[in-house]
């Protein structure tokens, strides 16, 4: 525990297990080729995948490495507080964009989230948001492969290059010739190899310190201290490990940071366009939520133990810094064998993130950029070579970015930050916009594009030192309440001086006009009462506010 | 499902979901068999690997014998996904079937 290094000691085994999952990887995008024959088969899955398929997928769409590396940093760093981005930041928002928002994304028949923007409002609108998204996306997905290489780098010493290509490649690979399928089965079964890589490195470090309650004690003596192991307790005012008022938490990380995320990444949403009805697609998001309770336990629990039991762990650079939590877990407990497993599992994220990018990129670019703005009317299959077309220029430009990346590592920082600003205003022009009929459509495109460069003026300003928040996290809340009440404003100010959208235009899109059917496609089973999305997401905001009871 | 087609009043939108009717998503094969399968291979690799584990690995990992308990659950996980596919497996909706609730 010296901090000499973090090579792993990976023999002949672990890479026959990491080269069994590549070979797997690969297996399931050439065996999902033939399910292809129509574009939305290659966008969409043919929108026949069923609920606990596209419920892990949606999940591991979100559990990029970065996701898993960083949860883990900030329980190091944070504490238990941590469980804020889960259990608050996360479920009650994915419960409502399975039971409110769903009916609106699938049963409008949209092919993608732009798209509802395109038909709800106008053409501006939608071609700002799918531009925006579509570049997102890619750099996005170069910051992803770039992580990918770095920490392939130092946990297997591979150089940065032939990582970053060995990772592109792949998903490349899988995602061209498998389409969604391909995408979405992966996710699901790195899902698995994910959970299975970080349940070993938790186990074996809560025997390390005594078990639960070692670990409280042990936290109590570390720097963090008895703050460290609260997650309410201490946010009436912002004297807390994570620097934050409840009210932020409520309002900014709960509400809109990731309301903004969850309800409107097409990343994300994308998975629950393939189901296969309505009510496959509205419990997608809500499945996904139980996964979503329980992963603190192998991120933030992790964090936590490696605070304890690695000494000097929180250093500003070099191989102590916080985010190598889990990797330097991994080196100090693990043995050949499970090693391997968990660093296919941390590759297997890694992919996971960079495939829920590129799929999302690639349905956008087809659907809402060329065959929206730039050629229309062609045949079925022509929209799928573009699709193949655009993924393999995605990944090259995510390599393209990764390599840029590797050059100005902070930069790549602050864009993914940049992007994410993206998010808030957004949400709210979803929300106002369906569920007040009235909004028109140049108040939607005036709306979105104010509250973007409200987000982005606060960021920047906050950046240049002219206003002061007390740290990133509280800039992101108020960044993200500015942009809101900026798209509220906008929108309530627009709407009267402008022509409003005919009620038979809104039909299916618009709360109260009518043209949502929730039943009309229900298939045998679906009528089971634990089939309900509303009960399952019920019991899942029951489970949040439960688990936060031992650790209020 | 045709009931959706006359809802989608873009005619883009529209136009895919008519060319759905060609749709080959029913040669999906079915992701559990791959799940099944990949956790047992883990599973049977990594269990052996820890019958014969030494004392330093068993060390290492704070003396559980880390390799054959994951191993062994990692099996067990990827036999229930080949038996839930085996018992359940996906069957096509028919028409009627979709109605009839």
């Amino acid at each position: 525990m010296d901090g000499a290094g973090l090579r792993l000691n990976m023999n002949v085994l672990d890479y026959g297990i990491l080269a069994l999952y590549f070979v797997t990887v690969l297996g399931v995008g050439f065996a999902a080729r033939r399910a292809i024959r129509t574009s939305v088969d290659f966008f969409l899955s043919g929108r026949s995948l069923p609920a606990w398929v596209t419920g892990l997928a949606f999940v591991s769409a979100n559990l990029g490495a970065l996701e898993i590396i960083g949860m883990a940093a900030n329980g190091a760093q944070y504490g238990i507080m941590t469980v804020h981005y889960y259990w608050i930041g996360a479920v009650p928002a994915m419960i409502f964009l399975g039971i409110v928002m769903m009916p609106f994304y699938y049963g409008s028949r949209v092919r993608s989230v732009p798209e509802y923007l395109r038909l709800r409002f106008n053409r501006p609108t939608h071609l700002l948001n799918a531009i925006s998204f579509a570049v997102a996306q890619v750099l996005i997905a170069g910051v992803n492969l770039y992580a990918l290489a770095l920490i392939m780098q130092a946990l297997l010493g591979w150089p940065l290059w032939l990582a970053i290509i060995v990772g592109a490649v792949i998903v490349l690979a899988y995602i061209t010739v498998g389409g969604l399928s391909g995408a979405i089965y992966n996710e699901v079964l790195q899902f698995f190899v994910i959970v299975a890589g970080l349940v070993p490195i938790t186990v074996i470090g809560l025997v390390k310190v005594g078990g639960w309650s070692g670990l409280m004690d042990s936290v109590r003596d570390s720097k963090l201290g008895e703050a460290g192991l609260h997650a309410w307790e201490g946010t009436g005012s912002t004297a807390n490990p994570l620097g934050a008022h409840w009210l932020g938490i409520v309002f900014g990380l709960g509400f809109v940071l990731s309301f903004g995320y969850w309800t409107t990444n097409f990343a994300e949403v994308q998975r629950a366009l393939s189901a296969k009805n309505m009510s496959a697609a509205r419990r997608t998001p809500i499945i996904a939520a139980y996964p979503k309770l329980v992963i603190p336990a192998v991120t933030v629990i992790p964090g936590l133990i490696a605070l304890v039991t690695v000494k000097g762990l929180g250093a500003e650079s070099g191989d102590l810094v916080y985010n190598n939590a889990i990797p330097l877990l991994m080196r100090d407990l693990l043995p050949n064998g499970v090693l391997g497993i968990a660093v296919t599992g941390l590759v297997a994220s890694f992919m996971a993130g960079m495939a829920a990018n590129v799929s999302g990129f690639n349905t956008v670019f087809t659907y809402d950029i060329w065959q929206a703005y730039v050629r229309k009317e062609r045949s079925d299959e022509y929209y799928i070579r573009i699709g193949r077309i655009a993924t393999v220029g995605g990944v090259v430009v995510g390599i393209g970015t990764a390599f840029i990346a590797a050059g100005f590592s902070n930069i790549m920082n602050y864009i993914q930050a940049l992007f994410s600003l993206f998010n808030a205003p957004l949400f709210a022009t979803f929300i106002i916009g369906m569920f007040w009929k009235r909004m028109s459509a140049l108040a939607g495109f005036w709306s979105l594009l104010a509250g973007t460069l409200a987000a982005l003026a606060t960021y920047l300003l906050y950046k240049a030192g002219v206003v002061h928040f007390n740290s990133d996290l509280e800039e992101s809340f108020w960044g993200a309440g500015i942009a809101f009440v900026t798209v509220a404003v906008v929108a309530a100010v627009v709407t009267p001086l402008t022509r409003p959208k005919r009620a038979e235009e809104l039909q299916g899109l618009v709360y109260g006009m009518g043209g949502v059917d929730l039943k009309g496609d229900v298939l045998a089973g679906d009528q089971v009462w634990w089939r309900s999305p509303v009960l399952l997401g019920a019991i899942a905001l029951v489970l949040a506010v439960l688990f936060y009871i031992p650790v209020f | 499902m045709d009931q959706h087609s006359e809802r989608a009043n873009d005619p883009q939108v529209a136009e895919t979901e008519d060319e759905r009717k060609r749709s080959a998503a029913a040669r999906l094969f079915d992701i559990r068999r791959v799940i099944g399968g990949l956790f047992v291979v883990y599973g049977v690799i990594v269990g052996l690997v820890g019958l014969f584990d030494s004392a330093a690995e068993i060390d290492k990992a704070q003396g559980v014998r880390i390799n054959l308990w994951a191993g062994l659950a990692m099996l067990a996980f990827g036999l229930f996904m080949l038996a839930w596919q085996w018992l359940r497996p996906v069957v096509p909706p028919s028409a009627e079937e979709a109605r009839e609730v």
